[in-house]
C-alpha cells in the first residue's frame, strides 16, 4: 500500500469527521445511550492506546514504568498537559542512566 | 475585525507551546516507525491530531488495511463529532458555508477547549487566529522532532517516545479521579487492551484499540448513561 495514499485517507477521514457535523447538523442528539457512549469514548480510546502500550514506548520497560507513574501521580494533582508530559520524558531520560 | 485574529492568535499561545513539544514527540515517533520527515509533517499538516496520527502511523507502519485506517481513525477521532457539534451552536452570524468548511479542520480538544470557554460567539477571524497559531506549533514541532530526532542520542529520543503518552495520561486521569463512571470506563478499556494484547493476538493494534473503546464506552452507556448537559462538565 502506498504511502500517500495511507496519509489521504487519514487525512480525509479526519476531516469530514469535523466538518460533517460542524458545517450541516443543527439539531440535539436525542439519544441518551449515544450520547453517553459519545461522552465516554474519547476517555475509553486514550486508556486503550495508552495502556498497555506506555510500557514499550521507550525501548525499556522498567523507564517507561518509571515516567508513566510520574504522569500519573502529576496528572492526578490536575497538573497542566504540558507538565506531565516533559516531566514523564524527563523521568524516561534520568532513570535511563541507570538501567 | 483584525483585532479578533490578533485575540484569536494570542490564546493559541499556550496551545502552541504545548504542541511544539508534543508534536516534537510525534515526529521521533513516525521517523522511528520508518517514515520519512516529509511524511510525518504532511500527516500533521493534514491532520492536526496527536491520537490519532499515532495510531494511523502505527497502521502504516505495520501495513495494516485501509479499512483499519477508516474505523481507527472513526473510533479515535469520533470525539471531534461531538466537539464540532457544540461549537456549530457557539458561531456569529458571518460564518457561512466557506467559513465552516475551513474553521471544522482546526477542532481539537485544545481549540475546542479554549473556544468553547469564550464568553461571546466565536467569529471566523478569532477561529482563524487561534487555528493558525495552533497548526504553527503542530508542524513545526513535527519537523523539529522528525529531523533533528535523527541527530539527539539514542536516551532522549527513547524518553521523547513517552511525551504523546504523558499527555494522554493527563487527560484521562482528571477525570477519572473526579468521576467514577469514567475511571470504570477506562479501566475497562484499558483491561480489554491488556488481554489483546497478550491474550489475543491475532487481532492487530488498530483493531484492538477500537474493540477496547467502544466496549468499555458501551457498558458505561448502559450502565452509566449521563445527564442532559453533563458531557458539558469538563
Amino acid at each position: 500500500m502506498s504511502l500517500i495514499i495511507y496519509i489521504l485517507v487519514m487525512a480525509g477521514v479526519t476531516y469530514l469527521i469535523r466538518m460533517i457535523p460542524f458545517t450541516f447538523f443543527r439539531r440535539k442528539i436525542k439519544s441518551r445511550f449515544f450520547r453517553s457512549f459519545l461522552y465516554y469514548i474519547p476517555y475509553a480510546v486514550l486508556s486503550a492506546m495508552t495502556i498497555p502500550a506506555i510500557f514499550y514506548c521507550t525501548g525499556n520497560v522498567i523507564t517507561a514504568a518509571a515516567g508513566t507513574v510520574v504522569a500519573v501521580i502529576l496528572a492526578y494533582f490536575d497538573l497542566p498537559l504540558i507538565v506531565v508530559a516533559l516531566a514523564a520524558s524527563g523521568t524516561v531520560l534520568i532513570t535511563g542512566f541507570f538501567v | 475585525m483584525k483585532s479578533q485574529f490578533v485575540k484569536g492568535m494570542s490564546h493559541g499561545i499556550p496551545i502552541m507551546l504545548g504542541y511544539l513539544s508534543v508534536s516534537f514527540g510525534f515526529g521521533i515517533m513516525a521517523v522511528k516507525a520508518g517514515l520519512p520527515v516529509s511524511a510525518a509533517v504532511l500527516i500533521s499538516a493534514l491532520n492536526l491530531t496527536s491520537a490519532g496520527q499515532a495510531a494511523g502511523v502505527t497502521i502504516i507502519a505495520a501495513g495494516g488495511t485501509i479499512i483499519e485506517m477508516i474505523l481507527t481513525q472513526l473510533t479515535i477521532n469520533i470525539r471531534y463529532a461531538l466537539m464540532a457539534l457544540s461549537l456549530s451552536q457557539k458561531l456569529d452570524k458571518s460564518f457561512k458555508l466557506p467559513q465552516r468548511l475551513a474553521v471544522s479542520y482546526g477542532i481539537t480538544d485544545e481549540i475546542f477547549a479554549v473556544a468553547s470557554s469564550q464568553p461571546e460567539k466565536l467569529s471566523p477571524l478569532y477561529m482563524a487566529g487561534l487555528i493558525f497559531v495552533s497548526f504553527m506549533g503542530w508542524v513545526s514541532g513535527t519537523f523539529l522532532g522528525a529531523a533533528a530526532g535523527q541527530l539527539l542520542p539514542k536516551s532522549l529520543t527513547d524518553a521523547m517516545g513517552i511525551v504523546l503518552y504523558g499527555m494522554f495520561i493527563a487527560i484521562i486521569i482528571p477525570p477519572s479521579r473526579k468521576s467514577k463512571k469514567v475511571f470504570t470506563v477506562v479501566v475497562i478499556a484499558a483491561g480489554i487492551s491488556i488481554l489483546f494484547k497478550y491474550l489475543i493476538t491475532a487481532v492487530s493494534g488498530g483493531f484492538a484499540v477500537i474493540i477496547s473503546a467502544v466496549a468499555a464506552s458501551a457498558v458505561g452507556a448502559l450502565l452509566f448513561p449521563v445527564n442532559d448537559g453533563e458531557e458539558n462538565e469538563k
